[in-house]
């Protein structure tokens, strides 16, 4: 479904120039769901917007549901991956009630007008259609971020891209958006990419983890090692034995 | 489980903001000597109100009562806010969550632990700086010469949290409140930070109030848990396993664990802590 | 001021409509914890009322001479004096009324619209767009308003119309660098990333997701700078640039009187008097708004 080879960003000009991503090629299955556990500034979040198609520094080849994409994607290359944001405080527009939150991806799209689909999107995220009215500082945290995951849906991608989904929120609130989430999965046949610095909710979600550090992917984990706690490298094994205190 | 001599004795404190008819803290009680004490709770629980109200942080529009809040036997109550400063900085120390923010952003980072040496310490100047670098070193930061000069932004938040410890251990307070130090940081330094506050308190045979939402991280590192839920202690644990109250147990079973990996998560059954809330 | 709260659901006016009352009300309700607001609301409406209903509330009228009348101190029958030609001062307040209103309208209505859009687009193009832009916009604010009045009088001639293009002309420039600061903050949000994830166009990210976010400190701006509009307008009646005699323009006013001052006080300060209350409370208002609409600067 996700094909990236010798993907490679760099910010800054000169001396300044800065490799965050260091040539990772990685490739995901339909419906599988892998995930991309690291620290600050390990370029985790970075190979995510260049999948989105947010981030246009990258070099070498990407390509969505088999066909290859460009830095500057058409609408129908966006169709074919949305994303869920971290901050669920930020990646709504503050001013917008949440029926024309949910209804913009369509109107953008050019694909209706999308009023008559709010009710149903809202529901499936398990929210009362009640909901459309409402502003998003009438929400609490994981309200919101059900919206997010809801608008992310509107337009039907085969992919979704998760940036942190759940850090922002408390861990009750956690349990149940990344239920939410393997529910939409198993119900649509997603295929998800889940960025993470918790190696428990990657552990939890993910049935194939890459471990990155300095721009690389340093070990590559499934479900079977993260059971086991098996690593295949030292920093996988720092990270597993900080994570959980053991 | 109280020390014979508790640094802090707290007795029904209950925090009320203005206008607001819902209590944030209600009737918490606790003892703390010295000990590692680690006060869980997810956001809105009151976790964090209690750490102010007892560093009397809070803003004027909130009304803290009790019967009994006395710091190494005397009331902080009633102390002047003159009182108060003197003793927060010099025999408690508050910890917070983010470095970036509690940090002068302006100074370089020796010159303001030195700047706490001079306030609490009464020493002379250069005597301060002294204290400052050998205290940086406790905290295992390299090459302090250096260090010291730099400005916050230039430090990593794990170096920041340690600038933070070293500023505030520096008085050897009795009474250390550490809300959410690690949250803001990266897994692998969580540890270190932890071990080294847990080391420094212990050297100063003083209490530790651990405020954190990550129930795991707490117990494996805290002698105790108070568990809050909506201004209430629900219950006070010394092992994860004894948990009975219905919230508590929600919590632990709402964290994924990849060693017991299972296909959805427990969430938390509200109605059950209603009645729970109800019953006690 | 809520333009963005209520948002057009075409089929559904009656919701519309009910939203729209629902956010006044929510208005309302903060502005009562606002005293000092809530005066200089009350003035502003008064002022307004005022202006509209102005033939039916002035006891003269506000240009009939009566030279009999001339230079009456305050009294029964002439409660703020007569001037010099005998004219009722208060009857010309009232009167007057209508020229600030329609100036400051006019002015705000000019140079609120052309400072958001000269500031988002600057803000969320960037690059060499933003960096003319925002020259062109230093250079207007290097413009002295009174003298480039004068110049503007002197080409077309002294008048209203030509005082509202002079201040329109150097008002614009602090409201285009408030709202390019403000798109600078918000075109890096998350919600417009995911906007441009699905493929917002540009013009609709700046119209309907930037723009929303910088109206309410440019209504605040703007009515702040009211006050300095209702000054600037005042000082080019003073000098003889603004609204023409017989025409009972407060600033000119004040510039009638100033030959009178040390043996007819009031033929001056009357007039002194409406400028400051109005000004005042366009400050007052100004404050109060930026509380109720901009959360960043809650009072604790």
């Amino acid at each position: 479904m996700i094909e990236v080879e010798e993907l490679a960003v760099a910010f800054g000009e000169g001396d300044a120039r800065r490799q965050v991503v260091k040539s990772v090629s990685f490739s995901v299955a339909r419906g599988e769901t892998l995930g991309i556990v690291g620290e600050s500034g390990c370029g985790k979040s970075t190979v995510l917007r260049s999948l989105a198609g947010l981030d246009r520094h990258w070099q070498g080849r990407i390509s969505l549901a088999g066909r290859p994409v460009d830095k500057r994607r058409t609408r129908d290359q966006l169709m074919l991956a949305q994303m869920v944001f971290q901050d669920p405080y930020g990646s709504i527009h503050p001013r917008h009630r949440i029926e024309r939150v949910l209804a913009e991806p369509v109107q953008a799209m050019k694909k209706g007008d999308g009023w008559d689909r709010v009710a149903s999107a809202l529901e499936q995220v398990g929210l009362p259609a009640a909901f459309a009215g409402r502003f998003p500082h009438e929400l609490s945290g994981g309200q919101r971020q059900r919206v997010a995951i809801a608008r992310a849906l509107m337009l039907e991608p085969e992919i979704l891209l998760l940036d942190e989904p759940t850090s922002a929120l408390d861990v009750s609130v956690q349990a149940e958006v990344l239920n939410l989430l393997s529910d939409l999965r198993d119900e649509r046949q997603l295929t998800y990419v889940l960025v993470s610095h918790d190696l428990a909710v990657i552990a939890h979600m993910c049935d194939r983890v890459l471990v990155m550090q300095d721009g690389r992917f340093v070990d590559e984990l499934t479900k079977d090692d993260l059971k086991a706690g098996r690593t295949h490298a030292q920093y996988s094994k720092d990270l597993f034995e900080a994570s959980f205190l053991a | 489980m109280s020390a014979p001599d508790p640094v802090l004795k707290v007795h029904n404190l209950s925090v009320r903001f203005a206008r607001s008819q819902v209590r944030a803290v209600n009737g918490v009680s606790f003892d703390l000597g010295a000990e590692r004490l680690g006060v869980v709770g997810e956001s809105g629980s009151g976790k964090s109100t209690v750490g102010r109200a007892i560093m009397r942080l809070l803003p004027p529009s909130a009304r803290v009562e009790a019967d009994i809040l006395d710091f190494e036997g005397a009331p902080l109550l009633s102390c002047s806010a003159g009182q108060m400063r003197n003793l927060r900085g010099n025999r408690m120390a508050l910890i917070m969550q983010d470095p970036r923010y509690s940090l002068n952003p302006v100074l370089p980072v020796g010159r303001q632990v030195a700047e706490a040496a001079l306030l609490h310490l009464k020493v002379s100047k250069s005597e301060a700086r002294e204290r400052a670098a050998h205290m940086l070193e406790r905290v295992r930061i390299a090459d302090v010469g250096r260090t010291m000069e730099l400005y916050p932004h230039q430090i990593s938040g794990g170096m920041g949290q340690r600038v933070m410890i070293a500023m505030m251990l520096l008085a050897k307070p009795r009474l250390v409140i550490a809300d959410e130090p690690t949250s803001a940081l990266d897994v692998s330094v969580r540890g270190d930070v932890l071990k080294l506050l847990d080391e420094l308190v212990a050297e100063n045979n003083s209490g530790l109030l651990l405020i954190s939402h990550d129930i795991r991280m707490v117990a494996a590192f805290c002698q105790r848990i108070l568990v809050m839920y909506k201004g209430d202690v629900v219950e006070t644990l010394t092992r994860l396993e004894d948990a009975q109250h219905p919230y508590t147990r929600g919590l632990i079973a709402a964290l994924p664990d990849p060693r017991h990996p299972v296909h959805r998560l427990q969430t938390l059954d509200r109605l059950a802590i209603e009645a729970a809330e109800v019953r006690v | 001021m809520s333009t963005s709260q209520a948002l057009p659901k075409p089929s559904k006016p009656a919701v519309f409509l009910a939203r729209l009352g629902e956010g006044l009300r929510g208005a309302l309700a903060k502005l009562a914890r606002e005293p000092l607001g809530m005066f200089g609301f009350a003035v502003l409406i008064i002022l307004v009322v005022v202006a509209i209903f102005a033939p039916w509330i002035a006891p003269y009228s506000p240009t009939a001479q009566n030279l009999s009348q001339a230079l009456q101190p305050p009294s029964a029958a002439h409660w703020a004096g007569t001037d010099e030609f005998g004219r009722d001062i208060l009857s010309r307040l009232i009167y007057g009324a209508r020229i600030t209103i329609q100036t400051v309208l006019a002015v705000s209505l000019i140079v609120g619209p052309v400072g958001l859009v000269v500031g988002i687009v600057a803000g969320f193009v960037g690059g060499r767009t933003d960096a003319i832009l925002m020259r062109i916009t230093d250079i207007v604010l290097s413009f002295p308003s009174l003298i480039l009045a004068l110049a503007f009088a002197a080409a077309l001639g002294a008048g209203l119309e030509t005082a509202i293009v002079a201040i329109s002309l150097t008002g614009w420039p602090p409201i285009a660098r408030l709202a390019r600061a403000e798109t600078l903050i918000v075109r890096n949000t998350d919600y417009v990333a995911a906007a441009r994830l699905y493929g917002a166009s540009q013009l609709r990210l700046l119209f309907l997701y930037i723009a929303p976010m910088c109206v309410p400190s440019v209504v605040v701006r703007l009515t702040l700078n009211m006050a300095g509009i209702i000054l600037t307008a005042a000082a080019l009646g003073f000098l003889g640039l603004g609204a023409q005699p017989p025409a009972p323009e407060w600033g000119a006013m004040i510039s009638n009187g100033r030959r009178f001052m040390l043996d007819n006080w009031w033929v001056a300060v009357m007039p002194g008097i409406a400028i400051l209350m109005t000004s005042l409370a366009f400050n007052l208002v100004g404050d109060a708004l930026r509380d109720i609409l901009d959360p960043r600067h809650v009072r604790s």
